[in-house]
């Protein structure tokens, strides 16, 4: 009789649910949208979801992943809710889409999501998101107007234009550019640059309600605060707002071919942690560096050098 | 450890220890992944210690940081051994069950009392004894040790420390406890496992071990010598004695990276023939007699590496190699050919299927087809249906004696200070230290803008500098007994005074390698490079102090 | 932590600030900032008091300044950016240069047509536009919970202790502004108990319970709280043992009165019950919907009756820690509140051994800063946390995982001041007033256009007719009531009749709320109060969620257009605009405060009391002519 080593697992009993009518049978301590994932049809399946990432502990905020539990007055987070046994879920009632409609509606509305992805691009189209109804947008803040917005404050408005978030570009640094027009404040990258992942807490949420926005302590460029330039906040970043210098420039110079990129996963050359690494090639050239969510090693997180230091395999 | 060359611990085990001791590791910085790991643990109330002369980032998360004077850890461990065994807080049933020599180990720290250890480490005794009995009644703990640990003139005694205190507690074999040293390169798990340390063969086996070699022999058709060939330090002992007089060095550059580099780079100078194969013109392959460019095969070509945590895992090829470059395995069939051997092209899945073939117990379940499906293996893995090895040594804790098989012995390891003594002349200690933006000599990482690179500087001490009369930024001249070099000073909070730091990472900068010692440790052959005896001059040209913000 | 700071430092005065209150730095070399912060666990477990830390170098030098931050970042090992990221959360505190007098301006719905307006043009002349001004400025504030004595200010002074001043007039704010005020004058203003509670006045009789000490006892005397029956009921709970009371509070049938209506003695059960220790009781003081005035007085002018209602709380549930988080607009009821703390402790009341029964229950109090969410139950959690004010996902409820991630029974004041009747005369006799689930009697916050505003307390199933008449009548001809604040909804006047139940509201379709009833005469401007309310949202918005964040910005763009007259395409089309805005935040809103924020908008439409065009000429601010 051996003593092998005692590896407790946890005592998991498996919860059964009804989902638009079908039983589910999942794991206890699942969410919602993990059976969805996992037991839902492709409809169910497809639930839309743009804060929560495999790889960071849900954050709920963006809301368009509700779903409606019966006995709850208010629609529920999927990615946030655990089930529970005789939940009866509903994902595709009016109340469920017009919620995610206008979830929608409302980032595309006051933010750029043209580059949030094609499942966005798609769910917007079948969700029916109607972003001009709020009126023609805002011109853009100045450089550095949002981040010195007072809690508690703002001009009264006439209606007559849809507030944004639009600004300029924040460019600071060699590696990555902030581009907050884009960001719909998922708090990813904060999450991932704090207690999911990095522990750096170089950026934060700072100010309130909608001009709440993802900043360094006062506002510092990027060189100036904590930023460890591990790049995990971009590999979180759900719509571009975070991006490498790299893609940025391609972009700007329009020789940006996501159709033609390959991804190749490979072992980081550096550190004997044994990192795996995403290479994402154009042309013969990497243009970014990720690692999957799934792998024990990483969890889909980086350093500086994994993320940025393959400049000396460039062959430009 | 304990007949196998690798961590016991998966980095997952980290998140679930009640105890993690970092000793002589800055892993925050060198190790940020693993890293991540240790805080997702002391996010759920994992406690850690940090043994390490500086106040590190990685110290500066821990619940108590052992502030020890460079070269001491030995004294450190012995003295919390000592603790341990007085304060009857030894794991007798694991020492009775799984280990040989307890008797004469428990003697042998007997002399290293608290107040000793403290006198020689400089660390306050009450923080000796607290790390003895939090790393004791701990029922998870791991110690994971980094260069700080492995850069001595006697390393492998360090080495031997830290395990002595795992077997001690029992801290070893069991999920959440374990002893793991972090490799500071990507594939020095897997060089090693490859057969490249002198006294193995690849899959972990001794050259002495008669059966493994007949099959090596059998498989490559050439007799291999069951007598252990030199390691790096031996190897420039030899080229000093003349006895080696061509190298062929393959993916180092010992001109920058080696302690006491001018005296390396004249002996590289000195060889009849030198051969380099690099992906980049190295200061070493501008001394060579042939260049051979190699591919970067971590995303050139294909093949394996091996992580600290024993995962053999596949690299790819994403780009072409640029220009005449090759992977290194095809140019070491090349030259085979041309000295008159046809190995053919093996793919490196061949290459790989040839080890498999030969390391039986580590490598043997390793299919490429499932190192791609499952993201990896940890060895040993013996046959195709073995899920790997995530956690090792179990068999310790085994009830059948049979089954324990060779106990873990204990190894008496004595205090003994760096080669590189302190004296009225050579007053501080220099250490060398490494930056979470660059890698080793520079070569891979100077090729991208950090945004942290600062110029590389002598980091000191704030007292040490007033008492010398030095200001922040100020350019000075650093000696020890072997060189000097001039850099310029940054103050820095993590260091003690007595204590000053340079980093190996821009040569180009400051050489600090002209500096350290190569006094190195015969059972593993690294060079003493965390503990160089230096005093630092002011220059006489300096002039007014130059305060970087000053007149800029 | 390996925090990393940027090179400001902080003054002398902001350093003695912060460590005035904290206890000496843990480790080496910990004291110098230079040497980096704390480690270890010990020193990453002091974030709770970032909010105080925050409060001290502000009440000090009256703004943040990158040095202060970095200093309390290092002594509290929190990070520059998250330590910025609250800072900036909070409306009182400023992250740049600030005049050290600020006088913060009440223009909500109740003060702002009753003389706000008044005040901030008569300071716009004076001290120049909003947030300007070297030694004083003026910032507009949403309600700062005084609208019996509208119209209201108050003075946020650096080096000297906050002060309310209401009713006042446009001359003195002026006077105190430019530093001829201080806090003991104006405090002076609320000596008459009668101004706030009107009651008082009348021949008391039986008529009041949770009022009954108010003008009675002296505040500042523990010996006359005792005079008056206090911590009798404390002396009956040990007594009956602490199962038994939270029996008591069942068989009362109370329910929280912050708004939820939740039983307070289910809640009670689930934390004293609940295996993880400790447990933590948190008194929610931080009232803040516009309109309501009631704990703030009750704090006032009976803050011992609090303190012995949270010891009993504590001790039923196994609290031995009790938090008391009182907003921040509060100078008065705070003053008193810690001097009540403190002569408890002192006397045996609160600390190791309470009243010799060998029990322990201490209070600390906690000053909110400007942030109506932080009257969300998570979201004043994370705020004692030392975290931004954002309500966080539920379940898990805070009676599993509250307060450090601890079991933690939350209640309102007005809740826990309903514990000590329920003491007095027994959980079923306490039932016995009102009806179905609503028992006891309920604290009203009467304003607008009534003869005599204030706090009144009736029973239960009183009506809004009955209440409207304790409080003198209208003035002038009623056009409607906002009942239950601006998470609540509108009245008309032939629904007066309704018991004020939460079953009785329910039916005609409102809320009581947190006992809101402010009255409008047909003089008043509708669309303004819509307006100050659809800002409200869009400003205390924590920002989290998306319904909420954008859905608030939204509705207030859209009655801006209907205001002015001029939709996109046609008013119906405006109408439909709102009302999918409204649903996308009651379903899809995190927190109370977004799924409420179109209630009174919606109400004020179903009820069609915007059917009217407005006069454009009042900008939302039409003055009312008392």
């Amino acid at each position: 009789m051996t003593s092998a080593p005692v590896m407790l697992g946890e005592i998991k009993r498996v919860v059964t649910l009804t989902v638009d009518g079908r039983e589910v049978r999942v794991p206890e301590g699942s969410t919602i949208l993990q059976a969805l994932h996992e037991q839902g049809t492709p409809e169910q399946a497809d639930t839309p979801t743009l804060c929560w990432a495999p790889n960071l502990a849900p954050i709920n905020a963006c809301r368009v992943c509700v779903v409606e539990v019966e006995g709850s007055r208010v629609l529920v987070p999927s990615c946030a809710r655990k089930v529970e046994d005789d939940m009866v879920v509903r994902t595709d009632s009016e109340k469920v889409r017009h919620s995610r409609k206008m979830v929608l509606e409302l980032l595309a509305s006051s933010v750029d999501m043209s580059q949030a992805g094609d499942d966005v691009a798609r769910w917007m189209t079948e969700y029916g998101v109607d972003a001009d109804r709020y009126g023609p947008p805002a011109a853009p803040a100045a450089e550095g107007e949002r981040d010195r917005r007072h809690a508690g404050h703002h001009h009264a408005p006439d209606g007559s234009h849809a507030e944004t978030v639009a600004q300029p570009v924040k460019i600071d640094n060699d590696l990555y550019v902030r581009d907050y027009s884009r960001c719909i404040l998922c708090y990813k990258c904060v999450k991932a640059c704090g207690t999911d992942a990095q522990f750096t807490f170089a950026i934060a949420a700072a100010g309130r309600g909608f001009d709440a926005r993802i900043a360094t302590e006062y506002d510092a460029e990027l060189p100036d605060s904590a930023c460890v330039y591990c790049g995990n906040c971009i590999g979180v970043c759900p719509t571009g707002a975070l991006k490498s210098v790299r893609e940025h420039e391609l972009r700007e110079d329009g020789d940006w071919h996501p159709e033609e990129e390959t991804v190749t996963t490979t072992i980081c050359s550096f550190c004997g942690v044994g990192c795996n690494l995403e290479l994402h090639v154009q042309n013969n050239s990497i243009v970014n560096v990720t690692s999957p969510s799934d792998h024990s090693v990483t969890h889909g997180h980086l350093c500086v050098k994994g993320r940025f230091g393959f400049q000396h395999v460039q062959n430009l | 450890m304990f007949g196998a060359g690798g961590g016991t611990s998966a980095y997952v085990e980290a998140e679930d220890a009640d105890l993690l001791v970092l000793w002589g590791s800055n892993a925050r910085e060198t190790h940020p992944i693993f890293f991540h790991h240790v805080l997702q643990g002391l996010r759920k109330g994992t406690r850690m210690y940090s043994v390490d002369p500086r106040r590190t980032s990685t110290a500066r998360w821990a619940d108590g940081w052992l502030g020890l004077d460079v070269g001491t850890d030995i004294a450190l461990a012995n003295a919390i051994a000592r603790e341990i065994i007085h304060s009857d807080l030894v794991n007798h049933t694991f020492v009775d069950r799984a280990t040989t020599g307890y008797a004469d180990y428990a003697e042998s720290v007997e002399p290293y009392t608290l107040e000793r250890a403290a006198e020689i480490t400089g660390v306050d005794a009450a923080l000796i004894k607290e790390l003895a009995h939090a790393y004791a009644r701990a029922d998870r703990a791991q110690i994971c040790w980094t260069l700080g640990i492995t850069e001595h003139h006697n390393a492998a005694d360090y080495v031997f420390a830290l395990i002595n205190l795992a077997l001690l507690t029992g801290h070893v074999g069991r999920y959440g406890s374990g002893l793991v040293p972090l490799r500071g390169q990507n594939n020095v798990q897997g060089g090693g496992d490859m057969g490249s340390i002198p006294a193995k063969l690849p899959g972990g086996y001794d050259l002495g071990d008669d059966e493994a070699r007949a099959r090596f022999e059998t498989t490559w058709g050439a007799p291999v010598s069951p007598k252990a060939g030199m390691h790096l330090s031996q190897m420039f002992e030899a080229m000093e004695a003349g006895t080696l007089t061509a190298l062929y060095c393959i993916g180092e550059n010992p001109a920058e990276s080696e302690a006491n580099a001018t005296h390396a780079r004249h002996m590289l100078e000195g060889l009849d023939h030198l051969v380099v194969q690099d992906i980049f013109r190295t200061a070493t392959a501008d001394l060579a007699d042939v260049v051979l460019p190699a591919a970067a095969d971590w995303c050139e070509y294909e093949g394996t590496v091996t992580n600290s945590e024993r995962r053999v895992q596949r690299v790819r090829k994403a780009i072409d190699p640029p220009g005449q470059a090759w992977p290194d395995t095809h140019i070491i069939c090349a030259v085979a050919e041309r000295l008159g051997h046809d190995w053919g092209r093996p793919t490196a899945e061949q290459v790989w299927d040839e080890l498999r073939s030969l390391s039986l117990n580590w490598h043997h379940g390793m299919s490429y087809a499932r190192l791609d499906e499952l993201g990896g293996l940890q060895w040993p893995c013996p046959t195709e249906d073995h899920p790997g090895t995530p956690l090792m040594h179990a068999r310790l804790w085994a009830d059948d004696p049979a089954e324990i098989g060779t106990p873990a012995p204990f190894t008496p390891v004595e205090h003994v200070p760096p080669v590189d003594a302190l004296d009225e002349e050579f007053p501080i200690r220099l250490t060398t230290v490494r930056l979470l933006d660059a890698y080793n000599s520079g070569v891979q990482t100077g090729g991208y803008s950090s945004p942290m690179r600062r110029r590389e500087s002598l980091r000191m001490d704030f007292d040490d500098a007033e008492r010398l009369g030095i200001v922040d930024g100020e350019k000075v001249r650093v000696v020890s007994r072997r060189g000097a070099v001039e850099a310029p000073v940054a103050l820095d909070p993590s260091l003690r005074p007595g204590l000053a730091s340079f980093t190996p990472h821009f040569s180009e900068e400051v050489d600090t390698n002209v500096l350290t010692n190569d006094a190195w440790d015969p059972k593993s052959g690294t060079s003493e490079f965390k503990a160089t005896a230096i005093r630092i001059e002011k220059l006489a040209d300096s002039g007014e102090p130059r305060l970087p913000a000053a007149g800029g | 932590m390996d925090l990393r700071l940027s090179g400001a430092e902080a003054t002398a005065e902001e350093r003695a600030a912060v460590d005035a209150l904290l206890d000496p730095p843990l480790g080496p070399r910990a004291a110098d900032d230079r040497a980096g912060p704390d480690s270890g666990h010990e020193a990453r477990s002091r974030r709770h008091l970032l909010l105080p830390a925050l409060h001290a170098v502000s009440d000090a030098v009256g703004f943040l300044s990158e040095g202060a931050l970095n200093h309390v970042a290092t002594r509290l090992s929190v990070p520059p950016a998250d330590v910025y990221g609250v800072a900036t959360f909070y409306a009182m505190f400023a992250v740049e240069p600030r005049a050290p007098r600020v006088v913060h301006v009440c223009d909500d719905v109740a003060c702002g047509p009753y003389g706000g307006e008044d005040i901030v043009t008569r300071l716009t002349a004076e001290l120049g536009p909003e947030g300007r001004g070297e030694e004083a400025c003026w910032v507009r504030s949403p309600c700062l919970g005084l609208c019996e004595r509208a119209p209201a200010v108050m003075f946020q002074l650096a080096g000297e202790p906050d002060f309310s001043h209401a009713p006042a007039t446009p001359s003195e704010v002026v006077a105190a502004a430019r530093g001829t005020g201080d806090a003991r004058s104006a405090d002076a203003a609320f000596a008459d108990p009668g101004v706030s509670v009107p009651q008082t006045r009348t021949p008391r009789g039986e008529t009041l319970t949770l009022l009954r000490r108010i003008g009675v006892v002296d505040p500042a005397s523990l010996d006359d709280y005792r005079a008056h029956g206090g911590y009798e009921a404390l002396r009956r709970a040990v007594g009956l043992g602490s199962s038994r009371v939270v029996q008591e509070l069942k068989d009362s049938s109370l329910t929280g009165r912050g708004g939820a209506a939740f039983p307070t003695g289910v809640k009670w059960d689930g934390v004293a019950s609940a295996p993880v220790r400790p447990h933590y009781l948190v008194c929610n003081a931080d009232e803040s919907e516009p309109g309501t005035f009631k704990d703030r007085v009750l704090m006032e002018y009976d803050p011992f009756g609090l303190v012995e209602a949270m010891t009993i709380a504590g001790w039923a549930t196994g609290c031995e820690r009790g938090y008391l988080y009182i907003r921040g607009e509060y100078p008065l009821a705070t003053r008193r509140l810690e001097h009540a703390i403190e002569e408890a402790r002192r006397r045996g009341y609160l600390g190791e051994d309470v009243m010799g029964e060998g029990f322990t229950f201490d209070i600390e109090l906690r000053r909110g800063a400007g942030a109506y969410i932080c009257g969300e139950e998570t979201a004043l959690l994370n705020s004692i946390e030392g975290f931004r004010g954002e309500p966080r996902n539920k379940p898990p409820f805070p009676s599993v995982s509250g307060l450090f991630g601890k079991p933690t029974v939350i209640n309102n004041v007005e809740t826990l001041y309903n514990v000590l009747p329920v003491l007095d005369t027994g959980g079923p006799s306490f039932a016995s007033i009102g009806r179905e689930r609503s028992t006891g009697t309920k604290l009203f916050c009467v304003s607008g256009a009534v003869v005599t505003p204030g706090v009144y307390e009736v029973d239960f199933g009183t009506t809004l007719r009955e209440l409207l008449t304790l409080a003198g009548g209208l003035r002038g001809e009623l056009r409607t009531i906002l009942l239950g604040g601006a998470a609540g909804g509108f009245v008309m006047p032939d629904q007066l009749d309704v018991p004020l139940t939460l079953e009785g509201a329910r039916e005609i379709g409102a809320t009581l709320g947190s006992g809101v009833v402010l009255a409008f005469d047909t003089d008043a401007d509708l669309v303004g109060t819509l307006r100050r309310i659809a800002a409200f949202f869009r400003d205390e918005s924590c920002g989290q969620c998306v319904p909420c964040r954008v859905g608030t910005v939204r509705q207030e763009e859209a009655l801006a257009r209907l205001e002015r007259g001029a939709p996109i395409g046609d008013r119906e089309t405006e109408l439909a605009l709102l009302d999918d805005l409204a649903r996308v935040m009651r379903d899809a809103s995190i927190c109370g405060l977004g799924q409420t924020a179109p209630a009174a908008v919606q109400s004020a439409l179903a009820l069609r009391l915007l059917s009217s065009p407005p006069d454009p000429s009042t900008n939302g601010h039409r003055k009312v002519t008392t």
